[in-house]
């Protein structure tokens, strides 16, 4: 059966990830935690994929991996044809850089700072990018998450729901081949965290490949494809050809009156 | 990651606790202002200092009886008759020797009428004015006639005559007493004022050495030689030219020691810089410690913005920023509050210098080397107290930090 999902997959896009055999054991104390034991997976372009599980799974391991903010204890990783095992400390960071849009549950967004400067971030650290260009891809990118209106606004006075659009906006404004997602609607109401789910929707609709995060099984109905792990493994990976809409959902929902 | 880009967050940061960087920079400030004005003040006493030594005759030599400095403890010379009119006599054709005077002294009561006032008559021969760079204002020195006779004239400093005439007479051709001898005022010397060490330079009475030595102290011995070298450069050599006349003259075998002392102005010139050099090492040592603990701070804050910013770090590295540029980004912090507070300081060290003179009236001179100084200081203050905040932010594990509550 997953040779029959393979080839349909292959003519969606190219291979971003791959991995195999990943294998994550962290040293606590005389114990070994095994937080992933042998994960192996290919994500193609335009594919939008939920990792679910339970606490303690190991899915932020994973996304950590994924991410290169981590490399695994073994096991192979390729991320866009890059071998990312073999890469230095600052090398991976630039790969974060260049490759790569994290989205967290806690928004991590700089205090005091504008919505603009803090989706500038990233670009700041790219030399290539002039300050021009650097501006006019956090204006359109904030523009992606409907937070035109909104550029000046200081992150610290903004709704978590406007903070964590911000946070999607910087995690698209160095155009990465993978947005990786790790419960970012976690901190959110329930029609908020509906409306963040639009937005990735939206985003995978215009050709974002995405990995998203989250312990909520509801959730594996919006994606295109579903990965749980138990115990560091995995156990069920399988694709959904039609996946729900999130904006419908979002709509009928009951709204707040109070 | 480019300088603007650094600078630009650094700049922003900053801007995001703006009362803890002024209270960080307030150490440096103060620091640098300190180091400012101490300096100032050391190099404008030491320029005031060599102004009045040159005043007095850079190139002057004195000439003592008695031995040398020995193991720290000077021995009284003035119970010692070394010096004779004959070694005076000896010196002035020296080569090298510009002008020569012997010089004896007697302390006593002047009294012109109802004025007292008690003052030190030099006996000295014309040379002498030439020698401590002195000028006769009204009338006239006394001649070499004058000398030969020992006549009863004398030439009176300001004070002197202040202290003497106070209706303001002119005292030229008036006689005074010195004890009991009557003596004709032939002039009065231009004011010099106090000297460096607050000495009076004008409580003095001028009289021909041979006056002095036979009618006041009835001694047949000097109790000094004052001397001048043709140049500054050359004392050194006039120096040791002088001590082989008198050597020979005193017959004084190889290997004995002097019976006289030498002293010259630029010996006494390197003495007082070496003190006020001093007084400057010991006032800047104080201002570099006040630096020291401005840095100290700056490490100190340094350390708790990097423990406070930890997911701002984690996130930076998340999104791509590498250990040089989170280095790059608290060095250059600390390096703004530095020289920023180094900047300030120097504005303040110029201000509270110029207090100085205005209200104290010190002489102070600010030279460019201290302000260049104190910059680079500052500069390498924040470098230094900014690394190791730095790199420790910059090891941290990106997946903790961003993590941290
Ligand atoms: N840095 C670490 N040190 C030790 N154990 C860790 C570390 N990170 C994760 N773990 C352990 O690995 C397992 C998986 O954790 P995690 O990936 O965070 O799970 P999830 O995100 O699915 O809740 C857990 O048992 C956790 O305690
Ligand atoms: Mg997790």
């Amino acid at each position: 059966m997953n040779e029959i999902i393979e080839e349909i997959i292959i003519e969606e896009g190219s291979e971003i990830i791959r991995v195999e055999n990943l294998r994550r054991h962290f040293k606590v104390g005389d114990e070994t935690v095994k937080a992933l034991r042998g994960v192996s997976f290919t994500i193609r372009k335009g594919e939008f994929v939920t990792i679910m599980g339970t606490s303690g799974s190991g899915k932020s391991t994973l996304l950590n991996i994924l991410g290169c903010l981590d490399t695994p204890t073994s096991g192979e990783y390729i991320l866009d044809g890059l071998s990312v095992q073999s890469m230095s400390r600052n090398r991976r960071a630039v790969t974060r850089n260049r490759k790569i849009g994290f989205v967290f549950q806690n928004y991590n967004l700089l205090p005091k700072t504008t919505a603009l400067e803090n989706v500038e971030l990233p670009l700041l650290y790219n030399p290539e990018v002039t300050a021009k260009e650097r501006r006019e891809r956090a204006v359109k990118a904030l523009e992606a998450v409907g937070l035109q209106e909104r550029i000046y606004h200081k992150s610290n006075q903004m709704s978590g729901g406007q903070q964590q659009r911000v946070a999607i906006a910087r995690a698209l404004v160095n155009d990465p081949v993978i947005i990786l997602a790790d419960e970012a609607t976690g901190n959110l109401d329930t029609r908020t965290s509906f409306s963040i789910l639009t937005l990735f929707q939206e985003l995978h609709d215009r050709g974002s490949t995405i990995i998203f995060v989250t312990h909520n099984p509801e959730l594996a109905d919006y994606s295109s494809r579903n990965i749980v792990l138990r115990d560091g493994k995995i156990i069920t990976d399988t694709i959904n050809p039609s996946p729900l809409s999130a904006k419908e959902a979002f709509e009928a929902l009951p709204k707040d009156t109070d | 990651m480019n300088l603007i880009n650094l600078l630009k967050i650094a700049f922003k940061a900053l801007s995001n606790n703006k009362l803890r960087c002024f209270l960080t920079m307030l150490g440096i400030i103060i620091g640098v202002a300190s180091v400012i004005t101490m300096l100032a003040i050391g190099q404008g006493s030491k320029n005031s200092i060599r102004d009045q030594i040159s005043e007095m005759g850079s190139n002057m030599i004195m000439i003592f009886p008695g031995n040398m400095q020995r193991g720290g403890v000077r021995q009284s010379s003035d119970n010692m008759e070394t010096l004779k009119v004959e070694d005076y006599k000896a010196l002035s054709t020296v080569p090298g020797v510009a002008a020569v005077s012997p010089s004896v002294q007697s302390s006593g009561q002047l009294v012109n009428g109802n004025n007292n006032y008690p003052s030190s008559v030099y006996g000295i021969n014309s040379d002498y004015l030439d020698i401590r760079k002195l000028k006769v204002k009204d009338g006239s020195m006394f001649t070499d006639h004058d000398v030969k006779a020992a006549a009863k004239v004398c030439i009176l400093g300001k004070t002197v005559v202040d202290n003497l005439f106070p209706d303001g007479t002119d005292p030229v051709g008036r006689v005074i007493r010195f004890g009991k001898i009557p003596m004709t005022v032939i002039g009065v010397l231009e004011s010099k004022g106090t000297n460096s060490m607050g000495m009076d330079q004008d409580d003095i009475v001028l009289a021909p050495y041979t006056t002095v030595m036979k009618r006041i102290l009835a001694i047949d011995h000097i109790q000094g030689i004052f001397a001048s070298a043709v140049n500054e450069d050359d004392t050194e050599a006039t120096i040791s030219r002088i001590t082989e006349v008198l050597r020979s003259n005193h017959k004084i075998t190889e290997g004995s020691e002097n019976d006289f002392q030498i002293r010259s102005q630029q010996e006494l010139s390197e003495m007082m810089n070496s003190t006020s050099d001093m007084m400057t090492i010991l006032l800047a040592c104080i201002a570099g410690i006040s630096l020291l603990v401005g840095g100290i701070g700056i490490m100190n804050i340094m350390y708790v913005s990097v423990t406070e910013r930890t997911r701002e770090i984690g996130l930076r590295m998340a999104i791509g920023a590498r250990g040089i540029d989170i280095l790059s980004q608290f060095l250059i912090e600390a390096v703004i509050i530095s020289v920023t507070g180094g900047i300030v300081g120097i504005i303040l060290g110029c201000l509270a210098t110029w207090l100085v003179t205005a209200i104290a009236q010190w002489p102070v001179d600010i030279r460019m080397y201290s302000v260049g100084v104190s910059f680079l200081v500052c500069t390498i203050t924040g470098i230094f107290f900014g690394w190791y905040p730095a790199r420790k932010a910059s090891n941290l594990d990106p997946i903790e930090a961003i993590r941290y509550e």
